[in-house]
């Protein structure tokens, strides 16, 4: 996030698009209400009638991966109505006339025709965006699982940009983080191209100041990431893989094809606190302490920072996964001994430079906001203040794509996926607590009533969902949450997992798969 | 009768919120959300309230394993380490480090990914390192 949780509930207006987010981020929502009884003005753009739908302003259900061809048409009604930012574009952005030039061809017509938005209301939802200032913008995976996800990211930007809402406080452009330390396993390197804090591998002064700190010449070549590792490991280069505490075989999209991916290998490892599906296909299976039983930090949506501490012992044998991480690559080799995550945190701030000025001492109980860069710096509470941290913020204009896989008359309906407010991501923590589990036994798919008539469906039917990956039986939650022509299913589980049918197709940048598009079939179970 | 809170942070999405694990006689019974916590003032979900039901589920993995006549089977650290260690450096000198990729968690702590990348840098000698940020 550009900006901080707290300051939510100080804007004057909030945009919420491709976030569910009193159920996946129930904390944040608390902000929007909070805003909402002081006055704010809501948007919500979702294909889902979605709980803040009800608080909204104003809600639109746009048809699924329309999100470009949306926000250039509401650029389009602010600088015709010149709503925009004048003199904060002249100021502080460049690339404002391309924008323009791109963003004068949506019209409201032809934004109707890709979105399903009525004139009107793209219209209102452009003047209440534009009229009440500071406006945060809060996106989720909505946004960004799409084959042109960060052309979607860079749209926010251009909106938010043009009506003057970055660097201000209460405004922004805020990614809320689906899973606990997103922001954290980012900030620490965990991705092929960049060392901690985002210094690219492939500059030379960077790969030397790692070289020295870690005492061995490091290679320089971009790495795969994980979209890339799953033809790997089917052409036979990916021989092993090590998987620390994640489970691809129900989180990566076309589950049929990570499938055979995975039985190729010659060694998987994985790390984890319980079994999962994919632990069940591994050589070997470290067993890994859970978050009350090791020491350590983890960095939130807001950038901040924040520790956990050890309140149990682990169960039986397990370890914290940065001993079981510590003593492979002692026997590998590379010598690692830590005495606790304290010295491997200061090790890290040490070469990290936005959390250069962090000491465990200093993360009290409220942690501390990046870039925090030296000891007597209390923190970030909002990026690109005075000026971006490129210099000029940058307008990228963009032209509206179609998702990869759009409906046909074998595949007629859209399918989306998402989460349910009772479990987290695939499920295998969630599912093992009973009061969480009472609360959603299994997975569903959501239905319109008008296409369960036309298929004969009652709410609770089993039904058979395919697409041109795989199939899947499950029961039919008849709604109007969705609109007609248009599936919703949760991915958390295991018998009846939402990714045997999602579409592997991914950004050509980001390489974020399109979990939230793809043409399917439904029909009531035999 | 011994009775602790933990302060820590919940694990269940990015917000980040503050918790207390309570802790009777060694045993962790609760979480509660921490009052003075700049996240949630308070408040948690209802994933935050039972945060601590996964920690002490009897399904937790409690022993590395090790697959022996195709089957996953209870083994000490010291044969999982370096069996594992084995086989790759097996692997990395016929195939070379490019042979070898590591996803490192959005769910484990900051310390132990920047171990993670570190390791597959280092130790392995390849940038094949990603995480489940896109997933």
């Amino acid at each position: 996030m550009t900006n901080s949780i707290a300051e939510i509930e100080d804007a004057a207006c909030i945009f919420v698009i491709g976030t569910n987010t009193t159920e996946n981020h129930p904390l944040i929502a608390r902000r929007v209400f909070r805003a909402k009884e002081k006055g704010a003005k809501l948007i919500v753009a979702d294909p889902r009638n979605i709980q803040l739908a009800r608080f909204a302003d104003i809600h639109v259900r746009h048809r699924l991966g329309s999100d470009v061809a949306l926000l250039n048409g509401m650029m389009h009604v602010i600088i015709k109505n010149d709503w925009h930012a004048k003199s904060y574009i002249d100021e502080r952005t460049e690339g404002f006339d391309e924008l323009k030039k791109v963003v004068e061809t949506y019209t409201p017509d032809k934004v109707e025709a890709i979105s399903g938005i009525a004139q009107g209301d793209l219209e209102r939802m452009a003047e209440l965006y534009a009229t009440n200032s500071p406006a945060a913008l809060l996106y989720a995976m909505g946004i960004t699982q799409h084959t042109t996800g960060v052309d979607n990211v860079k749209s926010c930007c251009n909106i938010a940009m043009l009506c003057g809402n970055v660097g201000v406080r209460s405004g922004g452009v805020n990614p809320l983080r689906g899973q606990n330390n997103v922001q954290g396993a980012c900030d620490m390197g965990g991705l092929p191209n960049v060392f901690p804090a985002y210094q690219p591998v492939t500059v030379e002064a960077n790969n030397e100041k790692f070289s020295k700190a870690w005492g061995k010449k490091l290679p320089d070549q971009i790495g795969y990431t994980i979209t890339d590792m799953i033809p790997a490991m089917l052409n036979g280069k990916l021989k092993a893989l090590y998987v620390i505490g994640e489970n691809p075989m129900m989180s990566d999209p076309d589950q049929n094809h990570i499938n055979k991916a995975l039985e190729k290998l010659e060694l998987l490892i994985c790390q984890d606190i319980f079994q999962t599906e994919t632990t069940q296909k591994a050589d070997v299976v470290f067993a890994a302490a859970s978050v009350a039983e090791k020491e350590g930090t983890f960095t939130n949506t807001e950038r901040r920072c924040v520790k956990v501490n050890i309140a149990i012992d682990p169960v039986g044998n397990a370890l914290a996964d940065w001993e079981i991480i510590s003593k492979l690559s002692t026997a590998m080799g590379y010598k690692m001994s830590y005495e606790n995550s304290e010295e491997i945190f200061n090790e890290m701030t040490s070469v990290t430079p936005s959390y250069g000025g962090m000491t465990y001492e200093r993360l009290g109980l409220d942690g501390l906001q990046w870039p925090c860069p030296n000891s007597e710096h209390p923190g970030t509470p909002f990026l690109h203040k005075e000026q971006f941290t490129r210099g000029k913020g940058m307008f990228h204009a963009i032209e509206y794509l179609d998702p990869d896989e759009m409906p046909d008359d074998k595949y007629p309906y859209f399918l989306t996926t998402g989460r349910n407010f009772a479990h987290f991501h695939t499920g295998t923590m969630t599912r093992a607590s009973a009061h969480l589990h009472a609360e959603q036994k299994t997975g569903y798919v959501e239905l319109n009533p008008e296409d369960a008539n036309k298929l004969a469906v009652q709410d609770g039917d089993m039904v058979l969902l395919s697409t041109r990956r795989g199939e899947m039986k499950t029961p039919a939650r008849v709604t109007s949450k969705v609109k007609p022509g248009v599936l919703f299913v949760p991915f958390h589980f295991a018998e009846c997992p939402a990714n045997i049918l999602t579409n592997p197709a991914f950004d050509p940048i980001a390489k974020i798969p399109e979990f939230k598009v793809c043409a399917a079939k439904i029909e009531k179970a035999p | 009768m011994d009775y602790k809170i933990i302060p820590s942070i919940c694990s269940y999405c990015g917000c980040g919120c503050g918790v207390l694990f309570q802790v009777f006689d060694g045993k962790l019974v609760g979480t509660l959300p921490m009052k003075t916590h700049l996240v949630n003032e308070g408040k948690l979900c209802i994933k935050g309230w039972n945060l601590h039901e996964h920690v002490v589920s009897d399904k937790r993995l409690k022993s590395p394993m090790l697959k022996k006549d195709g089957n996953l089977q209870e083994t000490t650290w010291d044969e999982a380490i370096q069996t594992t260690a084995d086989k790759l450096k097996a692997i990395i000198q016929k195939h070379g480090p490019d042979s070898v990729g590591v996803l490192a968690s959005a769910k484990v702590t900051n310390e132990e990914n920047y171990l993670a990348q570190k390791f597959t840098r280092a130790a392995i000698g390849t940038n094949n390192v990603d995480h489940c940020a896109r997933l």
